[in-house]
Formats: C-alpha cells, sequence, structure tokens
C-alpha cells in the first residue's frame, strides 16, 4: 500500500490517492494537503470537514453533496465555491476518507 | 499553490488554469497522476438533451448531469418535449412510471415467491389494468428513495444550486401552451439553435 509523506506527516492512500485509514488524519495534515490543491483552510471548510467525518463514521460511507445538504445543511452552491471543481472528492480526500461512491 | 512532493499520490481533481511561474509543480503534478495538463483548455463540457416526462426515463439525465457537476464538468440541459414535464412546477412531482411497453420490467421482489421469477417480464396483459401504474410508480419512487435518491422536484433544485445550467426548448413550451413561471430551474426559453449553439465544443447526450 503506497504511503504518501508530507512535511513528516505519513499516511497510507488506496492506487488513486484517498486515505487507506481515516485515524491517520488530522487537522494540520489537512490544512498541508489543502495547500496542494490551492485551498485555504478557514473555519467554513472546517466545518463541512468535521461534518464529513462525523457522517462517514455513522454511516460507514462518504458523504454525498446531495447528503451534505440534506443532512448537514450545508448550501450546495456554498459547497462548490469552498471546494471548487471536484468538491465531493476534495472534501472526501481533504476529511481523510474514501472516494465517495454514491451517485447523487 | 504548494508543491507537491515526490512520489505522493493525489487524487485526479481534474484541470486547473495554469499556476504563475511554478513549472515544477504542474511537474510533479502530472508525474503523480494528477491529471493535470500542460495546457489548460477550459473545464470539459457536457449538454444533456431530456425529452422524456416518464418517471424513469427523467432520472438518468439529472442523475447523470448531477455527478458530471460533482466532477467539475460544465453542465446544459436542454428540456424539450415530454421532458418538460420535469422542470413543470406542477407536474413534476406527478411524474408516473409505466410497466406497459417496459418488457426489461422485473420485480427482485418475486424471487422470494419462487426463485426464478425475479428474472421473468411483467405480462404486458396486466401492464395496463386499472391501477397498475399507479403501483409501478409508488414501487419505483419507493426503490429511488430506499437508494438515497432525491424525488424528482428535489433533483431539480439540487441540480440548479450546484450549477446547471438548464432551458426549455422554445417550440415545445409554444406548442404545449406552457408559460414560464410554471418552470423551473431554468435560464430561459430557447429554440434548437440557440441551444446547439451553447453545446459547442462539448460533448452531447440525448435521453
Amino acid at each position: 500500500m503506497p504511503v504518501n509523506t508530507i512535511n513528516g506527516y505519513n499516511f497510507e492512500v488506496d492506487a488513486e490517492g484517498f486515505f487507506e485509514d481515516r485515524e491517520q488524519w488530522s487537522e494540520e495534515l489537512a490544512r498541508e494537503l489543502a495547500a496542494l490543491i490551492d485551498i485555504e483552510v478557514t473555519d467554513e471548510h472546517l466545518k463541512v470537514l468535521r461534518f464529513a467525518r462525523d457522517d462517514q463514521a455513522q454511516t460507514g460511507s462518504t458523504p454525498t453533496l446531495n447528503r451534505m445538504n440534506k443532512v448537514g445543511g450545508f448550501v450546495v452552491a456554498d459547497l462548490f465555491s469552498l471546494f471548487p471543481g471536484k468538491p465531493a472528492k476534495k472534501i472526501a480526500w481533504l476529511a481523510g476518507l474514501k472516494k465517495p461512491t454514491s451517485c447523487v | 499553490m504548494a508543491t507537491i512532493p515526490e512520489g505522493f499520490i493525489i487524487p485526479d481533481f481534474g484541470t486547473t488554469p495554469p499556476a504563475v511561474g511554478d513549472g515544477t509543480a504542474s511537474a510533479a503534478c502530472a508525474s503523480a497522476g494528477a491529471g493535470a495538463s500542460s495546457e489548460f483548455s477550459g473545464p470539459r463540457k457536457i449538454s444533456f438533451i431530456c425529452s422524456k416526462g416518464n418517471l424513469d426515463m427523467a432520472y438518468p439525465g439529472l442523475i447523470m448531469a448531477n455527478a458530471a457537476l460533482g466532477e467539475g464538468v460544465q453542465v446544459n440541459i436542454f428540456f424539450t418535449f415530454w421532458g418538460l414535464d420535469i422542470i413543470h412546477k406542477k407536474l413534476n412531482k406527478k411524474l408516473r412510471f409505466t410497466f406497459a411497453g417496459n418488457t426489461a420490467m422485473h420485480m427482485p421482489e418475486l424471487g422470494y415467491v419462487r426463485p426464478g421469477l425475479e428474472n421473468v417480464s411483467f405480462p404486458q396483459a396486466m401492464a395496463n389494468l386499472p391501477g397498475m401504474t399507479r403501483f409501478g410508480t409508488s414501487y419505483m419512487k419507493k426503490a429511488m428513495a430506499e437508494l438515497g435518491i432525491p424525488p424528482v422536484d428535489e433533483m431539480v433544485d439540487l441540480l440548479e444550486a450546484a450549477g446547471a445550467n438548464m432551458y426549455a426548448c422554445k417550440l415545445t413550451v409554444d406548442m404545449m401552451r406552457l408559460i414560464e413561471a410554471d418552470l423551473k430551474g431554468i435560464k430561459g426559453v430557447i429554440s434548437a439553435t440557440d441551444f446547439i449553439e451553447l453545446s459547442e465544443g462539448g460533448q452531447i447526450v440525448f435521453i
């Protein structure tokens, strides 16, 4: 299993680069990772990431944008502006979770 | 943007506009399989033409469009003919699904009655019995809800919030004597020519 190393943090990833073990995640690591994809982590970002992690802990699967909207109460358009381009994937990655598999 | 460390595996987050003055970072991206191309050609673009108003034919376009938006693809949706029901405020909660004419209709539950029945096509002679369409519709709605797929009207809201550009077909609006106020989420009522023009350079999916 490949291991990513950045500024002293090590975490195991799958072939695509998503976390294998959510326990290897930390908020500081999320900040390091976010810098790689040109995102500066704010409280708004952290709220989303924390929700994604809590929800994953409950359901066992990475939440989709629809779920973040329905259950987490986040506005979809906000998620797109916080995590531009591919929000669901970026959130999953920055939250230390696996790639989302659900369609909607 | 910070430099991606050597040997670092990063998921494909798509193409991004070229960053200023960091050739090393983009080279590292490419070698790590980040999919960052050297020349940024704008976001990928897909246009969906939704022409059907049955419940089962409404979902494919909406779900694919939603998936495309989540992947950072620019999405246009053109609702035409019966597809206009998908965005019609008074109709899109009432889209229906019929067994009639659908020979691929199987019911997994029947497998519990007798193994093998789950693969049997629903008898067409029964498909038009009174109440059968109502049963089929609620059966399908239930099945979708169990999978966490929102109803059609909520899917349209979701797409709008995610930034899909949705349009209604002018010819159909005129033909069916619809008024724009009854249609939700659209950026306008446009002609087929307009749609062909704005879908230039992208892929088109007709449903």
